[in-house]
């Protein structure tokens, strides 16, 4: 990825997240994330790690806005994201990259249109960023696949392409669940590191995974939730 | 989306479409709303053509009186007659007052009293025509007063019996007619409406994706506000265009006097058609933006 001086950083020093006792459940059920506490600093790196349904993806939902909390505050850049009109939450979410588990892809645009769709959704000129999605699918491992669409590519080729699309946009925030579940380990260190690379352009990235062997490597700090409860550990492989 | 990809060129691309291309659904709506919109068009025609079948009948009846003069004294009868249609010409309100020849007369009522009765000295009563100004016609009243005040010895038979009777039967021809189209108008609306929801619904994951990538209310509705609107816009005008060949054909069958006397077609009455198509550009156009920023609300 070609560097690019007008990369917006944060425009609060502090925290760029921060979690106040946060709770949250869907509709009447239990609650499935329970008193919540923990902030991310500009720049860093963590992951987030826990058992199948203890809630990664949940709390993922409520930083990419796509849930809210029943309790407690959410403070992104410095402002409590309830208290944000509709209007701007728009311009909030294209500073927030995110990976779904579930990829999310356009099935009816090919790979080079996935990718691309986040410059052209902030108004962006093709002739301006065409270059910069062609590398990044080049990086990624798509160069021979960019024509191709999401049902036509392997699972693995779906998963890097969700990445390129969650980073395309030199995000703030990177928010990635499970990014390395699909693909093999030589794919997963690459992926990984893309994101240490984007981290190091400033990106607060935080990634939801399984993947202990990925944890173990790259030596970040870890996030774990048990059963909707956040114990927070020290360095990764260091529990 | 190219089929080569060894070969796809990114320094050649083009952003492709954001939303699906259409499929079979849109095909079955767009057959819909051209049949409403076929039926709409066709009921303003002929909503337009009672219109004006219940103006020609009242209009005939309106503008004409007959006076019929009872011969008395020593004057002719013949001679009634002309003084009544001089002092009825000068009534406001009066366009023009004719005694009918003894001739006419006679034609008129031979059916009734046959040839042979036509002697000469029969004292048959003579009429006068008057026909009366559309825009402000004389009063039976104002007939009679001058009547009276020239000393003749007349009824006016205005037809007032029958106007009102005519009047009642043009305006439920008028209203029935109006109120089909109207109906027709609200449910091809509706159907437009219930339509873009279902199509704006099927594309929900792409609504959200674009949502959680950033995309404001207004770009989202503008996607689908330009789909539905060209779709909606394009039956519109399959349908106008149909409505409008089949009522070309009716005037054209129907003669000079359009379809039938009964319901008289005017040529004019095709550009009724016109504003179909933009009408349902609008209503999918205003329903998708209303849906598209119902679910994104809803999406938060
Ligand atoms: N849309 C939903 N409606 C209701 N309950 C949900 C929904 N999504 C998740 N849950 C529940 O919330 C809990 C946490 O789910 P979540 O997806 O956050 O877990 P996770 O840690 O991401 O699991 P995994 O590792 O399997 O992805 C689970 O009990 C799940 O059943
Ligand atoms: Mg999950």
């Amino acid at each position: 990825m070609s560097t690019d001086d007008t990369y917006s950083m944060q425009d609060v020093a502090g925290p760029v997240l921060r979690f106040s006792g946060v709770g949250m459940r869907y509709g009447r059920s239990p609650e499935v994330l329970k008193d919540i506490n923990f902030e991310l600093p500009a720049g860093s790196f963590h992951f987030l790690t826990g058992a199948s349904g203890a809630g990664k993806s949940s709390l993922l939902k409520l930083i990419y806005m796509a849930e809210r909390a029943s309790r407690g505050r959410i403070d992104m850049f410095g402002r409590d994201i309830d208290q944000i009109a509709a209007t701007d939450r728009p311009f909030l979410r294209r500073r927030i990259g995110v990976v779904f588990q579930e990829f999310r892809l356009l099935d009816h645009l090919n790979a080079f249109d996935n990718c691309a769709l986040p410059l052209r959704i902030s108004g962006g000129r093709p002739d301006k960023y065409r270059a910069d999605v062609a590398e990044l699918l080049s990086w990624v491992g798509l160069k021979s696949r960019m024509h191709a669409l999401p049902a036509t590519l392997s699972g693995g080729e779906k998963q890097r392409l969700a990445i390129a699309r969650a980073v395309v946009g030199r995000p703030d925030i990177l928010l990635a669940d499970e990014p390395t579940g699909n693909v093999d380990q030589g794919h997963a260190l690459r992926i990984l590191r893309l994101f240490v690379e984007l981290n190091r352009l400033g990106t607060t990235v935080l990634i939801a995974t399984h993947d202990e062997d990925l944890v173990a490597r790259s030596g970040q700090p870890v996030l774990h939730l048990d059963n909707g409860r956040m114990i927070h550990y020290g360095r990764g492989g260091a529990a | 989306m190219s089929d080569t990809g060894a070969f796809f060129d990114p320094a050649r691309w083009r952003p492709g479409p954001l939303l699906p291309r259409r499929d079979a659904r849109d095909g079955a709506l767009v057959f819909i709303v051209a049949v409403l919109c076929f039926l709409a068009c066709l009921t303003a025609i002929g909503a337009l053509a009672a219109d004006r079948a219940a103006r020609g009948w009242t209009n005939q009846l309106t503008g004409s009186a007959t006076v019929v003069i009872q011969p008395h004294g020593a004057e002719t009868p013949d001679a009634a007659a002309a003084r009544a249609a001089e002092a009825l010409s000068g009534v406001k309100g009066v366009t023009e007052a004719r005694a009918l020849e003894k001739e006419k007369a006679e034609a008129l009522l031979e059916p009734w009293l046959g040839r042979d009765a036509m002697i000469d000295d029969l004292p048959l009563p003579r009429l006068v025509t008057v026909d009366l100004d559309p825009k402000a016609p004389a009063k039976a009243a104002d007939l009679d007063r001058a009547l009276k005040a020239a000393g003749v010895l007349a009824t006016v038979d205005d037809h007032s019996v029958w106007i009102a009777d005519i009047q009642r039967a043009a305006g439920f021809a008028r209203w029935f007619a109006l109120s089909v189209c109207l109906l027709i108008i609200a449910a091809a609306a509706a159907v437009i409406g219930f339509a873009t929801r279902a199509g704006l619904a099927a594309h929900r994951d792409v609504i959200e994706v674009l949502h959680l990538s950033g995309a404001e209310t207004g770009f989202v509705a503008r996607l689908f506000q330009t789909r539905f609107a060209t779709a909606a816009g394009m039956a519109g005008a399959f349908g106008a265009t149909a409505a409008a060949a089949l009522a070309a054909l009716a005037r054209l069958a129907g003669g000079g006097q359009g379809l039938t006397p009964v319901l008289p077609l005017a040529w004019i009455d095709l550009l009724a058609v016109l504003p179909v198509p933009v009408l349902a550009a609008l209503t999918a156009a205003v329903a998708a933006r209303l849906s598209a920023a119902a679910i994104l609300r809803d999406l938060g």
